[in-house]
C-alpha cells in the first residue's frame, strides 16, 4: 500500500502532464491579421518612450545574448518565428516605436501565450528591444500564416 | 539512525527526468525566495525540476534534514501548476516520506501593474512528520518537531492552503507579500501566516558576452515569514518567525542554485535553518513530450 500510493500519484502526474502537453502543442486558431494587433494596444505613454540605450554600443550585443537565453526557444534563433511564436523580423514589429516593444515585453500577451518579462530588469528589456530592432525586417512564411502571437 | 535511500531516490528521479528530456537553452530568472512567491510564473510549456534541502537545528531533540522535489509546469502564461514530494531525516531517528502537495498559481490580470496579484491554491496530503517548513502558519512552533517520526507519521494532514500573492517589480527590485490561510480539512480552524520578500539582481544590465559569473545572473534578497495564529487566536502569541537572506545563481545553461541561511526570530522558532536548492528548467518540455507520443518530429 505504501508503494501503491506514490506509484499511483506518479501515474496521475504523467497522465496530467500528457494532457497538459497535448493542450500546449495545439496551436490556437488565430486570424492571421490579428497576430500583430497587440502592438497597437500599447498606450501612448509607452509608445512615446525613447530607448534609453540608443547610444550604448553594447546594447544590441547584450540583447542578442538575452534573446538567445530567453526568447529564441519560441521566436527562433534568428527571430524569424516558429510554430510557437511569430517572427519578430516582420515589418509590423520592426517599424513600431521601441517603446511599443518594451511595453509588450513588460506586459506579455498572457492570454495568447506570451509570458510577462517584467522579471527582467528594465535595462535588459531595453537591450532586447535594441537587438530585435537592429535585425531589420525580413519576409518569412511565419509572417504570412503564424500559429499564434 | 536508520539509513534510507529516500533523498537519493529524489535525486535519481530528477536525474533520470533530465537525461530523458535533452536540453533546450532557457535561462530561469528565479528570485532567491524559498518560502515567499512572487508574481512571475513558469513560461508556458516549460518544466522546472527542483530539489531543495533544509537542515534544521532542534532544541530539546535531534536536528533534522528535510528535503523535497518540485515539478513546476507552465500550463499557460497565466497558470502554473506544481507537484511536491517531500521527506525528512531526523538524526538518530529515521528517514520518512512525508507526503505530497499539489499547488496552482493563477494570474488573474493580463497586464503588469504596480502591484500584481496572483491567486494560489494548494492541496496537501502530508503526515505529522513533515518538516520542510515550506510555509509557517497558525501556532507552528519548534517543539512540534519533537515527536518521534514513528509516532508523528501516523498523523494524517489533508490541508487546503490559499495564498494571496501581491508582488511588484520596480527599478530592478522585486517586492512581494504573501498572505496565507490554511485549513486542515478535518474540523480544525483556519490558520494564518505571512511571507514577505525583497530582492534585486546584483547588476541590472546584461553583459555583451555569454558568461556564467556575470553579476546579472546573481540575485540577492531577503525574506521573512511566520505564523499569525488561527481563527480563534489571531495574532503573534505562540507563533514562530524567521528571517532569511538568500542568494540565487541563474546559470545560462538552465541550472539555478539557491542558498538561504535562516535564523529564528523568537523562542518558538528553530534557531537556525540552512536551506539550499538546485533546479533545472527544461524549455519546450510540452513539445518534447508530445513529439515522443507522436513518434515524429514536427
Amino acid at each position: 500500500m505504501k508503494i501503491l500510493l506514490p506509484a499511483g500519484l506518479s501515474a496521475l502526474l504523467l497522465i496530467g502532464l500528457c494532457f497538459l502537453c497535448s493542450a500546449q502543442s495545439k496551436p490556437e486558431k488565430t486570424e492571421p491579421a490579428s497576430v500583430y494587433s497587440e502592438l497597437e494596444k500599447a498606450p501612448a505613454k509607452f509608445r512615446a518612450k525613447a530607448n534609453p540605450l540608443l547610444k550604448d554600443k553594447d546594447a544590441a550585443a547584450a540583447g542578442k545574448v538575452l534573446f538567445e537565453e530567453h526568447c529564441a526557444e519560441c521566436h527562433g534563433e534568428n527571430a524569424m518565428g516558429s510554430k510557437k511564436a511569430p517572427s519578430l523580423r516582420a515589418k509590423e514589429v520592426q517599424e513600431v516605436p521601441p517603446g511599443t516593444l518594451f511595453w509588450i515585453l513588460t506586459n506579455g500577451i498572457v492570454r495568447k501565450g506570451m509570458p510577462v518579462w517584467s522579471k527582467l530588469p528594465e535595462p535588459q528589456r531595453w537591450q532586447l528591444v535594441s537587438y530585435v530592432q537592429s535585425l531589420g525586417p525580413a519576409e518569412t512564411t511565419e509572417n504570412k500564416a503564424p500559429a499564434k502571437p | 539512525m536508520s539509513l534510507s535511500p529516500l533523498p537519493h531516490l529524489h535525486l535519481l528521479l530528477l536525474g533520470t527526468l533530465l537525461s530523458l528530456t535533452g536540453t533546450g537553452l532557457l535561462v530561469a530568472q528565479e528570485n532567491p525566495y524559498i518560502v515567499a512567491y512572487d508574481h512571475n510564473l513558469e513560461e508556458p510549456g516549460n518544466l522546472e525540476v527542483e530539489y531543495f534541502s533544509t537542515f534544521g537545528t532542534q532544541r530539546g531533540g535531534p536536528n533534522f534534514h528535510a528535503f523535497w522535489s518540485e515539478f513546476e509546469y507552465g500550463a499557460t502564461a497565466w497558470w502554473t501548476t506544481e507537484l511536491y514530494l517531500s521527506g525528512q531525516t531526523t538524526f538518530g531517528d529515521s528517514t520518512v516520506f512525508t507526503g505530497y502537495r499539489w499547488e496552482n498559481r493563477v494570474r488573474p490580470l493580463k497586464n503588469e501593474h504596480w502591484i500584481n496579484p496572483v491567486l494560489y491554491v494548494e492541496f496537501e496530503d502530508i503526515n505529522g512528520a513533515d518538516k520542510i517548513l515550506k510555509e509557517v502558519v497558525g501556532h507552528d512552533v519548534e517543539s512540534d518537531f519533537l515527536t518521534p517520526n514513528g509516532e508523528a507519521r501516523r498523523e494524517k494532514k489533508r490541508e487546503a492552503e490559499l495564498k494571496l500573492i501581491l508582488s511588484s517589480n520596480y527599478k530592478g527590485w522585486n517586492f512581494t507579500e504573501n498572505t496565507i490561510a490554511e485549513k486542515n480539512l478535518t474540523n480544525s480552524p483556519w490558520e494564518f501566516g505571512y511571507a514577505l520578500g525583497a530582492s534585486r539582481a546584483l547588476t541590472l544590465k546584461g553583459a555583451a558576452q555569454k558568461c556564467n559569473f556575470c553579476l546579472q545572473h546573481f540575485i540577492a534578497g531577503v525574506e521573512m515569514y511566520g505564523g499569525l495564529g488561527d481563527r480563534y487566536h489571531f495574532g503573534l502569541h505562540e507563533t514562530s518567525h524567521y528571517l532569511a537572506p538568500g542568494l540565487v545563481w541563474n546559470l545560462p545553461s538552465g541550472w539555478t542554485f539557491k542558498i538561504e541561511p535562516t535564523v529564528g526570530l523568537n523562542d518558538n522558532s528553530h534557531q537556525f535553518l540552512l536551506r539550499w536548492g538546485a533546479s533545472y528548467e527544461i524549455a519546450g518540455f510540452a513539445q518534447k513530450v508530445s513529439q515522443l507520443f507522436k513518434g515524429k518530429s514536427e
